[in-house]
């Protein structure tokens, strides 16, 4: 059931690199439980929609409100960088498209895992290890990898870890960047089962930037299509991927290569 | 400036060799780090005639402490007769022309590279660390921008993940010298490479204590009976290192002992690393 409520609201979010527009005029609402998709070609704006979504960068004009747990709804951008830092690593997760951008290579998986839940206080090794090992078993990890070092990894086992690490806080809002990419198509199918098994588990809303329309389909609910630093379509997933109205959605989805 | 530069030991130098201008910035330090226990305060850190590594933050805090009735202890792991030890002492002795000493008791400053004395201090001493590495949180955290917001908003869960790390490798914490602790119940402060067995003895001191860090240009303080909290999980708690031998010379069994070598044949015995501690100790023996 979809809460009365919107989880994000967003309203005429913009910014700008000292002058080059990267995007403007961004508004949108996510529910709970929703994924949207944001869809688009390089350079198209997408990845700095992420990042000024997700607190990682302060946008040039517009607001960011957030429905937390204790405060209700808040504007991220008013809030202290404690808070937003707070927020980050408990009620938020990112999905790197390189996972040693969000891992911590230096050590154990266990410990990547398990850092989140020492951020916000856990003390009890026993308690930390256990949550560790029932995350590596959530995302279809050996349980015996736990304490080998993300180094000897494949690069479907780091996007793994990288979720699990994310998940161990039990976030409501999990931002991705690309998170099947460089992956090859076998592992990029299961990895992509696995998250749509965990979004429809918990219950997680997701906001997924991606340029491959196959993923797009299958995860998201909702599209935004992004040109030049603006949304020109948005629409529920299958309405824009079968009848795209805007020019470029149509050139976008014309352009998908059928082997 | 003041009548200290008159009392110049050797010619040609200031007291104690720092000029009366850098010697105020760092007690202004000094003073900040006080104020705000385990906080790291920059310093503009000057040029000593020794080399980065050997003790540059500790002479320079020792520096500006100094007047000409103090009395000087240095030691080295825990030895007064080391060659840092020696050339620090020295360096005092022939530019600010004071008194040194071996003796704990006899001291009021005590510069000190990788140990804290077995004989408890007292009210009025200062005891001055030498620092290679004032950043807890360096070895994993590599940006100093991040890791000084870490420290602002008190996010330390980090420093977890390192004590995690030593128990899945090995059983248990690891971690033997440079272990952190808490400070007054806010700042996480690297304690200079002591062994993890002397961090106890920085809990509640009723002496100064003092770190220098030269090359990295900080300095931080734990003043008098602060409470300093080594890190540890709720079922792995802080425990300092055992050993089942005593001190081959005065039979300690309650110091940090050291192991020597005697000879190619796997002969070896153990001894005080705190050199007064057991020279005291037989003194009083013999008597």
């Amino acid at each position: 059931m979809i809460e009365a409520a919107p989880l994000l609201s967003v309203s005429g979010l913009g910014h700008d690199y000292d002058g080059i527009i990267a995007c403007r005029h961004i508004a949108f609402d996510l529910w709970p439980g929703e994924v949207l998709g944001v869809v688009g070609e390089s350079g198209s704006g997408k990845t700095t929609l992420l990042n000024a979504l997700s607190a990682r960068l302060i946008p040039t004009t517009g607001t960011v409100r957030y429905r937390t747990r204790e405060q209700g709804m808040v504007e991220v951008y008013r809030l202290s960088e404690a808070e937003r830092r707070m927020l980050m690593r408990t009620d938020w997760g990112f999905v790197h498209q390189n996972p040693r951008e969000g891992l911590r290579m230096s050590v154990s998986a266990g410990a990547n895992v398990g850092e989140r839940l020492m951020a916000v206080g856990a003390r009890h090794y026993g308690e930390i290890r256990a949550e560790a090992v029932r995350w590596l078993e959530q995302v279809e990890m050996d349980t015996g990898r736990i304490d080998d070092s993300p180094r000897t990894f494949s690069g479907g086992m780091l996007q793994r870890l990288q979720i699990a690490r994310n998940l161990v806080t039990k976030p409501r809002l999990v931002f991705m960047d690309e998170p099947t990419g460089g992956l090859d198509v076998s592992v990029q199918a299961r990895l992509l089962d696995l998250l749509r098994g965990l979004v429809g588990d918990l219950g997680l809303s997701a906001i997924i930037v991606t340029h491959d329309l196959a993923v797009a389909r299958m995860l998201s609910h909702r599209l935004l299509v992004m040109w030049r630093g603006e949304v020109v379509e948005t629409g529920l997933t299958d309405q824009v991927l079968d009848d795209p109205q805007h020019p470029y959605s149509q050139l976008l989805v014309s352009s998908v290569l059928t082997p | 400036m003041t009548d200290e530069s008159d009392t110049a030991g050797e010619n040609g130098y200031n007291f104690a060799y720092l000029d009366e201008q850098t010697k105020r910035m760092i007690r202004r330090a000094i003073l900040k780090a006080v104020a705000v226990p385990g906080y790291q305060v920059p310093f503009g850190s000057r040029e000593m005639p020794l080399p980065y590594g050997w003790g540059t933050g500790g002479i320079q805090v020792t520096a500006a402490l100094i007047g000409p009735d103090d009395v000087l202890k240095v030691i080295d792991q825990g030895a007064d007769d080391t060659t840092n030890a020696v050339s620090i002492r020295r360096f005092f002795e022939r530019t600010a022309a004071i008194a040194t000493t071996t003796r704990t008791v006899e001291a009021t400053i005590i510069q000190t590279r990788h140990r804290i004395p077995e004989t408890p201090l007292a009210p009025g001493q200062i005891l001055v660390y030498q620092v290679p590495q004032p950043e807890p949180l360096r070895r994993l955290v590599a940006s100093e921008v991040e890791t000084r917001t870490m420290h602002a908003l008190e996010e330390y869960g980090v420093m977890h993940v390192r004590l995690y790390e030593d128990i899945a490798r090995h059983g248990r914490i690891a971690t033997a010298y440079d272990y952190p602790v808490k400070v007054n119940g806010r700042y996480v402060m690297a304690p200079s490479p002591i062994p993890k067995f002397d961090n106890p003895k920085m809990d509640r001191n009723p002496a100064l204590q003092l770190f220098g860090a030269g090359r990295e240009k900080r300095i931080y303080a734990v003043p008098p009976h602060t409470s300093v909290k080594s890190l540890d999980f709720d079922d792995h708690p802080f425990e300092i290192e055992r050993w089942n031998e005593s001190c081959a010379l005065c039979g300690a069994t309650e110091t940090f002992l050291d192991e020597v070598l005697t000879d190619d044949a796997g002969g070896r015995l153990f001894v005080c690393s705190d050199s007064d501690y057991c020279h005291e100790r037989r003194v009083v023996e013999d008597d």
